[in-house]
């Protein structure tokens, strides 16, 4: 048995490592996604006023802080049973609006993009945002980093900083927008629309209109079926910020649409002792281990679920380019995991769309964002979609609003299935009996991968450079027999 | 955890108007009190910082006292009233840390008061002594943190 | 004249501070043109077996971010000690434990019960917890050592120097690279980038003096605009934090919580913090004072929120029973 490593992958809320073993005849025999951290959140924030938890929890991940911070903060009003002031919720979502466009962009330009953009068989050099800049114009790297900056003012304005803020609070926001504050977050959200249109005429131009391309978005070793899960609104449009938790099953049809307060009905999370992350799954259906289809309760979530669970999206222009990508993809739905790279420019507009919305809203500049809760405190849960899925903070306190008990379903720990099964298939397809590993096959199986923005999917990548991967070949020895190394 | 034989070590943080002289007249006119307690005089209750009292326990303390002059009686006239608010604060701090309360007293002790001293320093050591060594840095499983020789000076 | 060779590293950390050292946006292009950066994990395409290929110092800096969590990172943490001639503990994390220090209230096998085990989410009947060694049919799969106790940075290898913050903001990041670019090297143990007053005092709300009969936890209290939010009972971690951030989160109304982490000379966050809570209580009455301090009901979490791995007394007491 010959034994893999590809170590470290990527972040994924800490480290990521492959291990994949081959049998005599060189066939994939098991591929293990190992994530070898843990910090233990769920414990230690035991004992902590539970208002401090959206201060505490965003340390989880700094490339998602402002999801956990608005979970936190609705799962926090909910064990007051405190109802904000609604201009609080549009600050927040406009909030939210603002940084899934920086962090949305920073993905597509920088990282999962160059794949397309520049292509998968590009030489490695140019598979980067540098690569990207070259092919579509000089101009769109600057645009990058001003796009990405300017929604970053608007995270810091209610928040006092980008990374961690500090913006809302039991009750509703601590700051508001003054009417210069809104203007100049209007004239943000202009731009980002634009940037917004910009961005999927990119992909037009340069990923549809190449068959090669669209070849690869829709084979068979990217296209997994599962579950896919989603935030909806009362008309079954995706929602960011609030809304029920929609499941449709592998034919698109809805399996299941329940309150975010009842989630313990309908997932659950096994616990492997070969790696620190657990494996969520639908409850009714079951754990039939890492395989797809109908029987395995295996779902999926991130841009393509979310788009997949539901009917469409609320904002007009985001509508269009919903439906012009299952018209092209062949119906609802769509299976291929590349296409999330698509998705993630449909929900890209919508975020940007839904943010002018609120700026625009007479009552944005309201300055009462807050009220104080008066209700006894017991529990609560709080549910946002993260740009990469669906996001669980669920909290007990004690009569002084205490923590007792903490429990969080991570955004990207619901895919960890779906990763896994998704390397393991790119992979088994790709190493064939007697054939050496090659360097080739690295980046298809880090497509499969990066598909999912396993959470370091921000600015990372606008430095040349590329995900780094080696794998390690063991014989039965435990034998270090060859290295593939990208470099 | 009570162990035969176990002679607790004691930090007595004193200011040094009354109850540095109240010990002192307990050790003068030979009102015995237990020698596991070493005594730090300070100027006032009110400067003993609660660093102070942390180190204490880090460097292998198993009790701490802190006294000073009677509310009122205090010679920076409220420096013993900001000990008496901080002394609260600290004993829950302790316990978060999972030190006993029983480890730490706050007691008030005149010039004239060398009787009471010995009293409570007995009192208190035969409390602690009965909860048992602390022994932080092994409790905790924890040792003082790297020490930095050669790190003088930085070049690039 | 080569250029002087950067690494970045991470363990366990939030990322935050990665997409801290690119908030300085376009001014990281600066930095590539000055430095040769040899090692950044998150960003380029460098590993573990180059690190160890470098000669003894032969890494001129090194930023280093995250807490000493588990075996790995302790590992690293003494592969780039040794590789560096300049090792700086990059945010709070790295500096003082940060946030994930405050599991130093509980153990691993605490720890381990409630994520693997008692979650209400779980599905764990035989009890599984990730083992170091497993192993499977095909083979043997390893996962680092989780260790009881958090550790901060210095707690594991010298350190020369430190920049503050959760996440250090672009203003701190920026300064403290300028300070090492132009070669004004401070004293070894200093702190790069901040400030050297409390948040206090650069805090943009009005003081006068503070009295108060009550805390109010952060929530529970509409602050009146502009002034001292410890003034009015809301309970701040400024008089205790170094300064350096301006203090942004008052900008947003809300408290400062202390990433910035102890002020200039203070040895003991929590032990500063507690004094100058005490100090403001308007009481003297034994009775009255505890009631008034009824208001702080997590005092580990308020005074350490972002350094109980770098305090003095650093963790929980382990039980000996349990261990033993
Ligand atoms: S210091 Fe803060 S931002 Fe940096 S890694 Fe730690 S938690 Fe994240
Ligand atoms: S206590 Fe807080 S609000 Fe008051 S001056 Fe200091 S930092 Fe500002
Ligand atoms: S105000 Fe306090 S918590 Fe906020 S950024 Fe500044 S130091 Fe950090
Ligand atoms: S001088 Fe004795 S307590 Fe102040």
């Amino acid at each position: 048995m010959k034994k893999i490593s590809i170590d470290p992958i990527t972040r994924l809320e800490g480290h990521g490592r492959i291990d994949m073993f081959l049998d005599d005849s060189g066939k994939l025999a098991n591929a293990y996604f190992i994530v070898p951290e843990l910090r233990g959140f769920e414990k230690f924030c035991e004992g902590r006023p539970v208002e401090e938890l959206m201060i505490l929890t965003p340390r989880i991940c700094g490339v998602c802080p402002t999801s956990h911070h608005l979970a936190s903060a609705k799962a926090a009003d909910a064990v007051y049973h405190c109802e904000i002031p609604s201009v609080a919720k549009k600050l927040r979502e406009l909030m939210n609006s603002a940084y899934y466009v920086a962090d949305h962009t920073t993905h597509f330009y920088a990282l999962g993009g160059p794949d397309f953009v520049v292509g998968p068989d590009a030489p490695k050099a140019e598979r980067n945002i540098l690569g990207v800049v070259k092919k579509v114009g000089l101009e769109i790297g600057g645009r990058v980093i001003r796009q990405r900056a300017i929604c970053h003012e608007v995270v810091s304005m209610l928040g006092g900083k980008y990374v961690h803020p500090s913006a809302a609070t039991v009750g509703g926001t601590g700051k508001g927008l003054s009417e210069e504050e809104r203007k100049k977050c209007q004239e943000i959200a202009e731009e980002s629309v634009e940037f917004g249109k910009f961005s999927l005429k990119v992909f037009n131009d340069i990923v549809l209109a190449n068959k090669a391309y669209v070849d690869l978005i829709t084979s068979d070793a990217y296209t997994i079926k599962t579950y896919y899960m989603g935030l909806v609104d009362e008309k079954n449009k995706v929602n960011f910020y609030e809304g029920k938790i929609r499941v449709v099953d592998p034919e698109g049809k809805e399996f299941s649409k329940f309150e975010a307060k009842d989630y313990l009905n309908h997932i659950v999370e096994g616990v492997e002792p070969w790696t620190y992350l657990k494996f969520p799954y639908l409850k009714s259906i079951g754990w039939k281990g890492i395989v797809d289809g109908k029987d395995s309760g295996m779902y999926r979530v991130a841009p393509l679920a979310r788009l997949n669970a539901a009917d469409g999206m609320a904002t007009p222009l985001a509508q269009e380019e919903y439906q012009k990508m299952y018209e092209t993809l062949g119906g609802k739905p769509v299976h291929f995991t590349l296409a999330n790279h698509w998705a993630r420019l449909v929900e890209l507009l919508y975020a940007a769309e839904r943010f002018l919305e609120l700026t625009k809203d007479p009552e944005i500049t309201d300055p009462n964002t807050r009220v104080i809760p008066t209700a006894k405190p017991d529990e609560g849960v709080g549910v946002v979609e993260a740009p990469r899925g669906t996001l669980f903070h669920h909290y007990q306190t004690d009569e002084r609003g205490v923590t007792q008990k903490v429990n969080l379903i991570v955004a990207t720990i619901n895919n960890h299935a779906a990763i896994s099964l998704s390397i393991k298939k790119a992979a088994a397809g790709l190493i064939k009996g007697g054939k050496e590993v090659s360097d080739g096959i690295l980046n298809m199986i880090e497509m499969a991968f990066r598909a999912y923005d396993p959470c370091f999917g921000c600015a990372t990548h606008f430095l040349p450079g590329e995900m780094p991967i080696e794998i390690k070949i063991f014989d039965s020895n435990r034998k270090l027999v060859n290295i593939v190394k990208r470099d | 955890m009570n162990q035969k034989g176990f002679e607790p070590k004691i930090i007595g943080f004193l200011c040094t108007w009354c109850s540095y002289t109240g010990a002192d007249m307990a050790g003068t006119s030979r009102m015995k009190y237990p020698s596991n307690i070493v005594i730090v005089r300070v100027m006032c209750s009110g400067r003993i910082d609660p660093t102070f009292v942390l180190k204490a326990f880090q460097d292998g303390a198993d009790g701490v006292l802190i006294a000073g002059c009677h509310p009122g009686d205090c010679h920076y006239i409220n420096g013993n009233m900001k000990t008496m608010r901080r002394y609260p604060l600290m004993v829950k701090l302790l316990e978060g840390f999972g030190i006993e309360k029983e480890r730490i007293r706050l007691e008030w002790v005149s010039a004239a008061e060398g009787e009471k001293f010995s009293t409570v320093v007995k009192d208190f050591t035969a409390k602690v002594k009965k909860i048992g060594p602390l022994n932080w840095s092994v409790q905790a499983g924890v040792s003082k943190e790297a020490s930095s020789p050669g790190l003088k000076e930085a070049r690039l | 004249m080569t250029k002087p060779k950067l690494a970045l590293n991470w363990t366990a950390s939030c990322g935050g501070c990665e997409i801290a050292v690119l908030e300085i946006k376009e001014k990281i292009l600066d930095v590539a043109n000055i430095f040769d950066i040899v090692f950044w994990p998150c960003v380029m395409d460098f590993k573990y077996s180059d690190l160890e290929k470098f000669k003894s110092k032969e890494i001129d800096l090194c930023l280093f971010n995250g807490a000493i969590r588990t075996s790995e990172h302790e590992h690293l943490a003494k592969l780039l000690r040794e590789k560096s001639k300049v090792l700086v503990a990059y945010g709070a994390c790295a500096c003082e434990g940060g946030i994930p220090g405050l599991a130093n209230q509980f153990d691993k096998e605490s720890i381990f019960q409630r994520v693997y085990v008692e979650i209400p989410s779980n599905q764990n009947k035989d009890k599984k917890f990730p083992q170091e060694n497993n192993d499977m049919p095909e083979g043997k799969v390893q996962i680092p050592a989780f260790y009881d106790t958090v550790k901060s940075l210095k707690q594991i290898v010298p350190v020369e120097y430190f920049i503050p913050g959760c996440p250090p903001l672009e203003k701190t990041t920026w300064k403290a690279l300028e300070t090492v670019v132009k070669g004004e090297l401070p004293p070894v143990g200093s702190y790069l980038g901040a400030g050297d007053k409390t948040v206090c005092e650069e805090c943009p709300r009005k003081k006068e003096e503070k009295k108060i009969k009550r805390f109010y936890r952060s929530h529970l209290k509409l602050p009146e605009p502009e002034k001292c939010l410890l003034e009015q009972g809301i309970i701040c971690a400024g008089p205790a934090t170094r300064s350096g951030c301006e203090g942004a989160c008052l900008k947003a109304n809300l408290p400062c919580w202390g990433c910035y982490g102890p002020a200039q000379g203070v040895v003991d966050v929590g032990a500063k913090f507690m004094s100058a809570l005490a100090s403001v209580i308007d009481s003297d009455d034994e009775k009255e004072i505890n009631k008034i301090l009824e208001g702080i009901v997590d005092p580990i979490g308020t005074f350490y929120r972002f350094g109980l791995a770098g305090s003095i007394l650093r963790r929980r007491k382990i039980s000996q029973e349990k261990k033993g």
